[in-house]
């Protein structure tokens, strides 16, 4: 049985010419990435494993997580989507290093992001002073985990639109003037739906960007339970005290991160399938 | 709305000014590069020029001094629709929806504006497709929901670049009647290859050459009495320039073929000329004998026959046309049936005589 090689899963062999060696060396790669979750998987202490992760610390670090994650996720597509359309779409003296500046906390050590969060937002920061006098403290709270994921999965949700901004092109976006629409008219229904793949799949990077955020976190918004001590942070203290929580905790987030990735992709392909027409 | 347009883009070395009256459609032709869709995009809003005016009925499309400084209105404020060579559907909309858009971008409520776009679909003769999505037309109909689009904005000027070019032949004849019926009252300019397009869709037909206009008038002076070699070629006429030398007879500028002398041509004058004015020569490649003798009557540039002209070649391309094979000598081409080809043994590097009688060769005033 033949079927065309566009649906779906391919059934002819054609020659690929991928040399031996490298398959070898994909193998091992794989493996490396691979092998430490088995080695991990081979050590939950499946008897406990209900107790441990539903036990109140974790509880509270995970319920933290999510609401700071998807908190973090929603200020990402606001200020990332702008930041995008701008970056793809205008043209500006020092555009090429501003693009890079703001994609700076992709390269920066986390922590080093949450000690120049503190600096800004701290008590004694170059804003945390003025939200001081208002009453606010933004500096080792709920917010400041939020802060610190956002500043972290930002570049992510960025990258992957402005990529997709540019590759769809402006000339849908053209026809739209032509046609009388108003730029945010342009903006909501021409060109945000035709990256909504790229978006949905930016946001879902973000997301998992901000729940395995630590280091600025902890830097910035500190360790505590149910306050700022997320499941990262969680998993990083009980491993000093009860190596069998933090390796189930683990593998909480790992299945997350599974699901996550999961929901990335297929965000993805229904979205690319839907600009196809097949709707 | 009549459009009155002047610009200048110094980067594409683009200087175009034009009128259109009220109601008419305009043929934008020339060869690439020569700055027609900088003329489209300049007018939708696309393309800022650096100097130039234009005024579309009582609305200043653009007023841009020698600074770039002025008023320049943005697209979507110029009530100018563009139809380009791809329908350029949006993918996420179904073809009504792609229609319904323009109404709807204007204020229109969006049952108005659904109603509007189904009396369009229906006029470019697709309404049993306004629930598809644009992967689901052919190009045929994608490109007449685009026109329906386009339209259902109610433009005040319509600009086509190329609509029926990425058409396969089957389906463009349909669209071009489909066109002609929806632009006939209307202002519009069509970027064009196609001189059907131009014959049947236009009342004038512009030339730009190198972002400059060479010619201008009522589609079939331009096209029927060139004066640019590209005009002639998109008519598939040869067109030979030179002065007048006597009554009926003109010197022309250059030889038919290199290493030829320049010859006098025996005319048909449709212009008054004398002696010394400028005249442009236009004979149909139908009308061009081909032979392998010089006939007795015709020296090529004596006195011998008044009332044929006979021009000694070399055949540089054999191009089958239909029934017919076109014989290019240069810039001169003769049209002969494939047996008469075959009999003469005709082939590139081969020297023939072109005859033409003065009645087929046509002179006007360049």
């Amino acid at each position: 049985m033949t079927r065309p090689i566009a649906s779906g899963r391919r059934r002819d062999r054609a020659y690929a010419g991928v040399p031996g060696w490298v398959m070898g060396v994909a193998a091992v790669g794989a493996a490396f990435v691979l092998l430490p979750l088995v080695a991990m998987v081979t050590r939950v202490n499946w008897a406990e494993f209900v107790p441990l992760v539903t036990s109140e610390s974790s509880l509270d670090a995970l319920g933290l997580s999510l609401r700071t994650s998807l908190t973090a996720t929603a200020l990402c597509v606001l200020l990332g989507v702008p930041m995008a359309v701008v970056l793809a779409r205008t043209e500006f003296w020092g555009q090429r290093i501003l693009r890079s500046l703001v994609l700076l906390p992709l390269v920066l050590p986390p922590v080093v992001g949450g000690i120049a969060l503190l600096y800004t937002f701290g008590r004694r920061g170059l804003l945390g002073q003025g939200f001081e006098a208002l009453g606010v403290t933004i500096a080792f709270s709920t917010t400041a985990v939020v802060l610190a994921q956002t500043f972290v999965a930002l570049p992510f949700l960025v990258l992957s639109l402005e990529g997709a901004l540019r590759t769809v092109g402006t000339r849908y976006e053209a026809v739209g003037a032509t046609l009388g629409a108003r730029p945010t008219t342009v903006l909501r229904r021409i060109t945000l739906p035709l990256v909504v793949p790229a978006l949905l799949s930016g946001a879902v990077l973000s997301f998992a960007r901000a729940l395995g955020e630590f280091g600025a976190t902890l830097a910035f918004a500190g360790s505590l339970q149910g306050v700022t001590r997320t499941l990262p942070l969680e998993i990083y203290l009980q491993r000093e005290t009860d190596p069998d929580a933090a390796v189930a905790l683990s593998l909480v987030l790992v299945v997350v991160a599974v699901v996550v990735v999961a929901a990335a992709h297929q965000a993805g392909r229904s979205g690319g399938a839907r600009l196809r027409g097949s709707s | 709305m009549n459009l009155e347009f002047s610009a200048q883009v110094a980067a594409r070395g683009f200087d175009v000014s034009l009128s259109i009256a009220q109601g008419e459609t305009v043929a934008v032709l020339g060869p690439n590069g020569a700055g027609k869709s900088t003329f489209l995009t300049v007018l939708a809003g696309l393309l800022r020029p650096d100097s130039g005016r234009a005024v579309l009925g009582d609305r200043v499309l653009f007023e841009l001094g020698a600074g770039g400084r002025g008023r320049w209105l943005p697209p979507h404020e110029r009530g100018v629709s563009m139809l380009a060579q791809d329908a350029l559907l949006f993918p996420h909309l179904s073809a009504l929806e792609n229609v319904a858009f323009g109404p709807q971008s204007r204020g229109v409520s969006r049952a108005e504006a659904r109603s509007r776009a189904t009396a369009w679909l229906e006029r470019v003769g697709v309404s049993e497709l306004a629930t598809r999505g644009p992967a689901q037309l052919s190009g045929g109909q994608a490109q007449r929901v685009a026109v329906a689009r386009a339209l259902a904005s109610d433009p005040e000027l319509l600009l086509l670049d190329e609509p029926l070019a990425a058409l396969d032949v089957s389906a463009a004849p349909a669209v071009r009647r489909m066109l002609r019926d929806v632009l006939a009252d209307r202002t519009a300019l069509i970027v064009t290859h196609d001189i059907l397009d131009a014959f049947t869709l236009a009342d004038r037909v512009v030339v730009l050459e190198a972002g400059r206009v060479v010619d201008l008038g009522p589609t079939r002076d331009v096209l029927d009495r060139p004066r640019t070699p590209f005009a002639a070629g998109l008519a598939a006429l040869n067109l030979l320039t030179g002065t007048v030398a006597a009554p009926g007879v003109v010197r022309a500028d250059s030889p038919v073929a290199p290493g030829e002398a320049a010859l006098l041509l025996r005319a048909r004058f449709v212009d008054d000329l004398t002696a010394g004015d400028r005249a442009a020569v236009c004979i149909r490649p139908s009308a061009v004998t081909v032979s392998v003798t010089p006939t007795t009557d015709a020296a090529p540039t004596g006195p011998g026959d008044p009332e044929r002209t006979v021009l000694p070649v070399t055949i540089t391309d054999l191009e089958p046309r239909g029934d017919l094979v076109r014989v290019r000598a240069g810039d001169v081409a003769a049209d002969a049936p494939p047996g008469r080809v075959a009999d003469l043994d005709l082939a590139p590097g081969v020297r023939v005589w072109f005859g033409v009688t003065a009645a087929d060769a046509v002179a006007y005033r360049l």
